[in-house]
Order: C-alpha cells, then structure tokens, then sequence
C-alpha cells in the first residue's frame, strides 16, 4: 500500500483545489473490494483484458524465443484478426467462421511476412528489426484505413451470445466472456503441453536453442521459423477475432495492445510462455480494478508495475538469464 | 551489433597530435554554419522556411543527443523522449509560473532534468540492451502518464495551454520570430559543438570502447556505470534543450512530446541519417522533417509511403544514408590507391 500512499500524497492538491474528478478514489477502491458483486464484475473483466492480452504476447514472446525477434508489428496482426472476423461474419453470418477467418487470415499474412520480410533481417542489427517493423506498423495501419475505412467500426455481438447474463455471487458476467476465458485458456494448454510434449514443439524448441545444429539434422529451420511466425500471428489474429464483438475496430487499434502485450512479455520474462499467462492475467487485474482506484493513472500502475518488476528481476518473473 | 561495429572501424584510433586542429576546425565549421543560418532571414522572408529550421534545431538537438548514447555507447534507449518532454513542460510550467526570466527558467530547467536524468540513469544503466530498452521506455511512458493525470499542473491531455510568456532579455525578444529563429540555431550549433567535444574527447573514445566491449573496459580499469550514467545525463540536458526549442517555438507543451512516439521518431531519424558519423543524425533530422512535410501535402494514406521508405533504407541501403555516402567515399578512396 505504500506506493498507493504515495501516489494519493502526490496527486492530493488536485483534488483539494480542483474539481474535476479525483485522480484518486480510494474508496472506491475499498468499496469494491468489500462488495462480492462488485469483485465478481471486476475480476472476469480484468480475466478477459487478461485472456486477450495472453494471446497476443504469447506470440511475442513465442517469436521471440525462436526466431530472437522482438516483433514491433505483432500488434497489427490483432488489428487484422479483428477486420478479417468482422467481414467474414458480415458475409457469412457465422461466427465460428468469423473466428476461424482471423485466426487462419493472419496466419497466412504471418508467414508471408516473415518469409519475404522479416527473414532478411535476421542477425542484424536490432535497430534495423524495429525499422522494418515500425514501416509495417505504418503500413498495415494505412492498408486497414484503405479497405475498411477510417472510422471505428463494430462486429456486433453474434445472436447466439445475445442471451441474460448470468449471475454469479451477484456480479454480472456476459456468457461470451466465459467462452473468450475457455478459448484463451484451451489455447494456452494446448500450447504448453504441445511445445513440451509433441515432437513438432520439441524441434521448435531445439531450433530456439540451436539452429545450426537443427539444420545439420536435415530438418528445414527456415520452414520453423515461417511457422513459428505464423503461428503466433494466429493467436494475435485470435485474440482480435475474439475481441471484436466486445471492442470498438479502428486502424491503429493493434498499437495500445502492442505495447500492453509487450509489458507482458517483459513482465513474465522473454522467451516464457507461463510467464506470458501470468502476467497477463496480472496486468488485467491491475487495470480492472486499478480503474476503479486510481481512473486518471492506470495506465501509470502498470508502467509502474514493469519498473518494479524489471529493476528487482531485469530477465522478468519467469525468464532465464540472458544467453 | 555488426553493422554498427563495421562502419566504426577507422574511427576508433584518436588522433592525439591533430585533437588541437580538429577542435579549431570544428569551431571554424561551427561559426560559418551559424553564419550562414543567421544570416538565411536576410535573404528570404519565408516565414516557413525558418520555422522549417526551427524544427530542424529541437528535433536535431534530440536526435544527435540520442546518437550519445545509441551510436557511441552503444545504449540502445527506447524513452529518451521522456527528456524532450521534461524539457518542454518544465520550462513552460517555470515560465508560466514563476515569471522568472528566460535564461533563469533555460537553467533550471536544465537542473531539473539533470536531477530526473539521474535518478532514472542509475536505475536502468544497469540493465543491459533490449532491458534497457524497455526500461527506458516503462519510465517514458510513466512520465507520460503522470502529466495525463495530473491535469491540475500539467493541463492533463489538452497540454499547457495559455501560451509561453516570452519576457525579452539582453536585447534578445523571443515573441519576435527572427530573434526567435536566431536564438535556436545558435543554441542548435552550440548544442551540436559541445556534444561534437563530448564525442572527440577521452571519455567519448570511453564511451565507444564501452559500446565495443564492456567487459574488456571494466578490466582496464573504466567504472562503467559511472561512464553510462554520465553520458546518459549528458544525453538528457541536450534532448531537455530539444525541448524547450519546441516549447518556445509552439509556445506550450503537449503531452506528445513526452509520449514514445517521440523516441521512436528518434530512432528513426538516427537510423536514417546514420549513426556512425556525428552529423548523421542531423541529416536524418532534415530528411525525416522533409519526408513528413511533403508527403502528408501529397497523401492523407503519409504512413505507407514513410513505411516504404523505411523499408527501403533498412533493407536496401541496410544503413543510413550519411553512413553510406562515409563508405561509399572510402571505398573510392581505397579502390584509387590500389590502382
């Protein structure tokens, strides 16, 4: 609580002399917390910031322990996730096929991209990584603009999910934030057992630790590194195509969740994909209720919460040291 | 780090008997520069080309101030806009609420930022490339949400509004734009000198052999965190004067300024006018200010065509261009005393 102190002793003047609303409450802070009902609302909507959150740097994190890239653009494929979905329920009308359009869509984009692109960069200079991907940053945002216009536009909840919500211990939790909880859940088991257990996850991880060696073995790395990209493309896309009946769509949207997805990732340790989960799941709860607490700065908490994080364990919560 | 050790290579041996010359001619360069951009309102009344060249001194004394600790140490910072920010909103909020004069609150300014610099230094110095990286970046975006929410002081996200009071000293009025506009390039040139003796000095042959190996530094008996720290301050004061530039030239502070976009601009600008000459960042300045201005004239769809560009600098010319035309003229060099 001490840091909370200090962050209400810092921002007090305001609210003795101004009236708009306080930087700070609290209270309501406290009340929540004493409420069930409340507690409830606010947990499953930290759960899904969380979920989506998982997807995404998930990815990050995946590409960047194989291909020891830090892909600056990830978050355009959430971007693409997300329009790809909302077209394909529009022209279809089924969700799971709007699902599977952003999952597969940014997949295929992925491997593209990291085949023609991101593969002539590879040892060089980190700098030029972040280059490549800050022009694709501008370019997916414009392409997006071009096609779908610049406006915020909206998927609309499928009918399927237009039932009550239920009720749990009095809070109110929408039926489709309980299925976007279970697919991000599925994918993060799915993901660890088949990185751990499957002979394809055992070559990826053989790759991340030795390339050459893989490759000596008559196995074709550049074809992991593609599906690797790939795959963590799908799960942003994922992300994006689950996010879009609950958030608003716009170019540039892809930006915020990008760098949300990168204080996962630096949180959780680079390279972890336990430590993605967790921290995701902590940056949600730290932004539902850091909401409630401190309005004006959550987004400051959880600046702060990566500070704290990276000077009292620089390689992140889960991460190895540095090779 | 190849590419940037590649183009490095003939600059590491000092030239200890030329250093006095070398000094005397930087100075010389220095005064015709001032020369010519001072005397540049009495030839034409362009009003935006000089705000051009105003532009071109705050965003030039950041990026070169950037190039201190990414070119020559080696630091690859991803928040150093937090310090252009500072410099912009502390000045004006020292204007704005002390109604000191301007050389006073220039002072302060620096003083505070040197404090925060320093602070923040010697928490992430210790952190080693893309950690440091993001650490920088975390406090970046800590400042920047901290002017957000404190809307009483900072004038939250509509920024300091109510205009800069721009009291005149020494017969110098920066309400006047031609004083305005002489007063930047002479703090532009005096920033890039100081810095160009930063660079040519023994603690920036320090700093670059830190950059190239920093173990074998720590060895020969360099305290490296210290050696970090100092150019990391030293880097802040000069970003901080970017700021104020900007804060007298638009008579405010936004929270962009602060915001990471700044930095990554920065990056970009080092990347494309190169880092391993000292003036490459300032051609990246003027290419990168040119690029933005005449493209969003031509195109609402500006990202695509600055994303094509770059795509083209990081992956055709694989450097900047100031670097490119360096090697390109030594290999002419070499190829002629071959022959």
């Amino acid at each position: 609580m001490t840091v909370s102190a200090a962050f209400a002793w810092l921002l007090a003047p305001c609210r003795a002399r101004c009236n708009e609303s306080a930087p700070v409450d609290l209270d309501a802070l406290a009340g929540c917390l004493s409420s069930s009902a409340c507690l409830v609302t606010q947990t499953t909507s930290g759960l899904i910031i969380g979920m989506l959150l998982f997807l995404v740097a998930v990815g990050l994190t995946l590409i960047f322990g194989v291909l020891k890239v830090v892909n600056f653009s990830h978050g355009a494929f959430y971007m693409f996730g997300a329009y790809f979905a909302m077209t394909a329920y529009q022209l279809t009308g089924s969700f799971a096929l709007a699902m599977l359009a952003g999952a597969a869509g940014t997949a295929i984009l992925g491997l593209i991209f990291e085949r023609v692109f991101m593969s002539r960069v590879y040892g060089a200079d980190v700098l030029m990584q972040l280059l490549v991907c800050y022009a694709f940053v501008l370019i997916f945002d414009d392409v997006v603009r071009i096609i779908w216009g610049p406006e915020f536009r909206s998927m609309g909840m499928p009918a399927a999910f237009q039932v009550m919500p239920l009720f749990i211990a009095g809070g109110v939790v929408p039926p489709y934030y309980l299925l976007l909880i279970g697919v991000a859940l599925v994918a993060a088991i799915v993901l660890g057992i088949g990185l751990s257990r499957s002979r394809i996850g055992k070559v990826i991880r053989a790759a991340a630790h030795n390339p050459g060696m893989v490759s000596a073995l008559g196995i074709n790395t550049g074809l992991i590194y593609g599906g690797v990209f790939a795959l963590g493309g799908m799960l942003a896309g994922l992300a994006g195509a689950l996010a879009a009946p609950v958030r608003s769509l716009t170019p540039g949207m892809g930006f915020s969740v990008l760098i949300e997805s990168f204080i996962v990732t630096v949180i959780g340790g680079m390279g972890s994909i336990l430590g993605a989960l967790i921290g995701a799941l902590l940056l949600g709860l730290i932004r539902s209720f850091g909401s409630l607490g401190f309005p004006l700065f959550t987004e400051g908490l959880m600046y702060l919460f990566m500070v704290i994080v990276l000077v009292s364990k620089p390689t992140g919560l889960f991460g190895k040291e540095a090779a | 780090m190849t590419e940037l050790e590649a183009g490095h290579a003939e600059a590491l041996a000092p030239a200890q008997s030329g250093a006095a010359f070398q000094r005397y001619r930087d100075i010389l360069f220095a005064l015709v520069a001032f020369a010519v951009l001072a005397s540049l309102p009495l030839f034409t009344g362009s009003k935006a080309l000089l705000d051009f060249v105003i532009r071109c001194s705050a965003y030039g004394l950041f990026a070169t101030s950037l190039n201190l600790l990414v070119g020559y140490t080696g630091l690859t910072s991803f928040g150093h806009g937090m310090f252009f920010g500072l410099g912009a909103y502390s000045f004006g909020l020292i204007m704005q609420k002390l109604a000191v004069s301007i050389p006073v609150a220039f002072a302060a300014t620096l003083a505070i930022t040197a404090l925060i610099a320093a602070t923040i230094g010697a928490i992430c110095v210790r952190l080693k490339e893309i950690y440091f990286a993001f650490v920088t970046l975390a406090f970046q975006m800590l400042i920047h949400s901290t002017i957000l929410s404190w809307a009483s002081f900072t004038g939250g996200d509509q920024g300091l509004r109510g205009g800069i009071p721009r009291p005149a000293f020494l017969g110098i009025d920066l309400s006047n734009h031609v004083h305005l506009y002489v007063t930047s390039c002479a703090l532009l040139i005096l920033g890039l000198l100081a810095m160009r003796q930063i660079a040519q000095s023994p603690f920036g042959y320090t700093l670059r052999m830190i950059r190239d190996n920093a173990a074998r530094a720590s060895f020969l008996g360099i305290d490296v965190w210290r050696a970090k720290l100092t150019v990391f301050v030293l880097a802040a004061l000069f970003a901080s004067m970017g700021g104020m530039v900007m804060a007298l030239f638009v008579s405010g502070a936004y929270p962009e300024f602060a915001y990471w976009t700044i930095s990554g601009e920065g990056i970009f600008i080092n990347m494309l006018g190169g880092v391993s000459t000292f003036l490459g960042p300032m051609v990246g300045t003027v290419l990168l200010l040119l690029l933005n201005d005449t493209v969003t004239r031509l195109t609402e769809y500006h990202g695509i065509v600055l994303g094509v560009v770059i795509l083209f600098f990081a992956l055709g010319l694989r450097k900047g261009l100031l670097d490119f035309a360096a090697e390109w003229v030594s290999r002419r060099r070499n190829a002629g005393e071959g022959r």
